[in-house]
């Protein structure tokens, strides 16, 4: 089990490696910072003081080894607009965006788990089309017009709830329910496949025939094995939380994290930009460590043969 | 395809000929081609009229601004049939320009799946060609890819490079690619072990003969399938992106720029984004039901 771990984690930090580089290498590839900051017409001087500044004069490798030990001490340069640490200006929306994507994602797998197994063990019913008709909102309905359908019922027409904004919790009942209802379409539907696969497996029949009981069969052999695909689907929902939440967060006027990548984009502020980048790798990395482990968990397979490759 | 090309449902009774089954035609037609599906396909016939003849079909010109004409309702909301989907903010036509927004966005898709399809098969080949260390690299980038969300690469490119159209349909053409070179590593691998192509090998054919000529054409329909399956979400991406001011910059519009600005007027004219959002959820579905279809025709194997 220990060798298993310690692999899972060397490749998650060889990951978090070379998010860093790639977010290193675009950055130069992009272009002369100083020049796209102070314009094309901006003075020799000008120019020559910003590179300066910011430490473009040197060569390309000190840049990058000082580019490193600052992006693991913390220090991400500031925003290239309002001046202030770019890792601060990020960190005081985070709690904003996990306000409306813990609960989006408590409704995913809530309802969207049970939903996809009991679509699966009533297969072919009215319940199972009713289930897959509904998830096919998720595949097909984008989220902004989902969110704006439900804004132009909730908030339009019925004036129940704001269009947008934050600060009480009616703000944020329609974002999260937006998110919730494609996030539990998303799971419903993987999770269905995956329990059909399972139950169609030989060793479903030969636990039937040996004469155990129907909910055991379940319990024991289906939903056990059928966890670790749609475990990876959620693990892969969990780390893209925020990247989920760009598009919402600007239908509501949102003041979370994916609204201000959305801004900070659109004014090219470098420096957020990357911030955010690395941000969203760290959680898709950690995610997915998560996912590993738990697999090492749920799944025995798995760390007998790791243990076994790592000794 | 020929109908008889379904032989899914019950056992082939020869090709064709047989007494009864000259009577059964339609039926068979019509259990090969369910009802969604005609109307999947009738919907993406439409689809495909309105790119090739936008300009013509279009009533007025899409940037024609008739300030007199601001916020005119459709036809459906006691509006009159001078402007069937009624008007925007500035009096342009909504119809006109669902059709020219309906047009970029369809041609984007396309021309993005292209390029995805392109680069995927080309480094799938490559990784089952070279095999070792370059399939070993490709097979980490296709991995790097599959890890991070799409959209937030595309920000992020955005953010750095700035925007342009060309540059944009790159983009997306980068798009699910990583899928298709998957699926065509892995139809590479099993097709070199299969005899027609350890055959053309034999017979001193270059890597580019077998590949393009007999390897490809023989997982085809496979690839083919993913291609329409990776569609709908380019467009659901390419809408979303413009939608965020972030993608199809004006004086274009694609079908998320329509909803985009549709949207801070949700209160007083909800038909500028109800149209283009109709839009995009119908072609969507339209195109992921054909693809399920055409993916159970052509291999079930893939369910």
């Amino acid at each position: 089990m220990l060798a298993y771990v310690l692999n899972r984690m060397g490749r998650a930090l060889v990951t978090i490696v070379i998010i860093v580089s790639l977010a290193f290498v675009i950055l130069r590839l992009s272009g002369d910072p100083a020049i796209t900051i102070l314009g094309p017409e901006a003075p020799p001087q000008a120019v020559e003081a910003f590179r300066k500044a910011w430490g473009l004069d040197q060569p390309i490798w000190v840049q990058y080894l000082k580019y490193f030990s600052a992006v693991f001490q913390g220090d991400l340069g500031n925003s290239m607009r309002d001046g202030r640490s770019a890792l601060a200006v990020v960190w005081e929306r985070v709690p904003l965006t996990l306000a409306i994507t813990v609960p989006a994602l408590l409704i995913n797998i809530l309802i969207g788990l049970p939903a996809g197994v009991l679509a699966a063990l009533l297969r072919n019913t009215a319940f199972d089309r009713l289930i897959m008709t509904v998830s096919v909102i998720g595949f097909t309905v984008p989220s902004f017009v989902m969110g704006l359908t439900l804004a132009l019922v909730f908030a339009v027409s019925f004036r129940l709830l704001p269009s947008g904004g934050s600060g009480t919790i009616a703000h944020a009942v329609l974002p999260v329910v937006t998110m919730g209802i494609i996030g539990a379409a998303v799971i419903a539907r993987f999770t269905r496949s995956a329990m059909l696969e399972v139950l169609g497996q030989p060793y479903i029949r030969t636990a039937s025939a040996k004469g155990a009981a129907w909910s055991r069969v379940i319990m024991r052999h289906a939903l056990a094995n059928a966890a670790i695909p749609t475990m990876t689907i959620i693990g892969f929902m969990v780390g893209s939380l925020v990247a989920g939440a760009v598009v919402v967060e600007s239908v509501f006027s949102w003041p979370g994290v994916g609204r201000l990548l959305v801004t900070a984009v659109a004014n090219r502020d470098l420096a957020v930009v990357q911030v955010i980048l690395l941000f969203i790798g760290f959680t898709m990395v950690t995610a997915n460590l998560a996912v590993d482990l738990l697999y090492g968990w749920v799944d025995p397979r798995l760390r007998t043969k790791a243990d076994r490759a790592g000794t | 395809m020929s109908v008889e090309t379904f032989p899914d449902e019950e056992p082939r009774h020869g090709s064709g000929g047989s007494v009864h089954n000259a009577k059964s035609r339609l039926k068979v037609f019509f259990e090969a081609r369910p009802p969604t599906v005609l109307l999947a396909l009738a919907w993406i016939g439409l689809m495909l009229i309105v790119v090739a003849f936008a300009p013509l079909l279009a009533p007025y010109d899409y940037l024609a601004i008739s300030l007199s004409d601001r916020l005119a309702p459709p036809v459906f909301l006691d509006g009159g049939w001078v402007h069937p989907l009624g008007t925007d903010e500035l009096g342009r036509d909504v119809l006109s320009r669902l059709l020219m927004s309906i047009r970029i966005s369809i041609v984007i898709a396309f021309l993005s799946t292209l390029i995805a399809a392109t680069l995927g098969v080309s480094l799938g080949f490559f990784a089952a060609y070279f095999r070792g260390r370059a399939e070993q690299v490709i097979l980490m980038m296709i991995d790097a890819q599959a890890a991070m969300p799409f959209m937030i690469i595309a920000l992020a490119v955005l953010a750095f490079f700035g925007n342009s159209l060309v540059l944009f349909t790159v983009l997306m053409g980068f798009y699910g690619w990583e899928r298709i070179a998957r699926i065509a590593r892995g139809l590479a691998l099993s097709a070199n072990e299969q005899g027609y192509a350890t055959a053309v090998r034999d017979l001193g054919a270059s890597p580019w003969r077998i590949y393009g000529r007999h390897i490809l054409p023989n997982i085809a329909s496979t690839l083919i399938v993913s291609m329409t399956l990776n569609f709908p979400e380019v467009i659901l991406l390419e809408s979303g992106l413009s939608f965020l001011g972030l993608g199809v910059q004006p004086p274009l519009s694609s079908l998320g720029n329509m909803v985009g600005y549709g949207r801070d007027y949700i209160q007083s004219a909800p038909w500028i984004m109800l149209a283009p959002s109709l839009v995009i959820v119908l072609t969507t579905l339209a195109i992921s039901i054909i693809g399920d279809w055409l993916r159970d025709l052509f291999d079930p194997t893939l369910r």
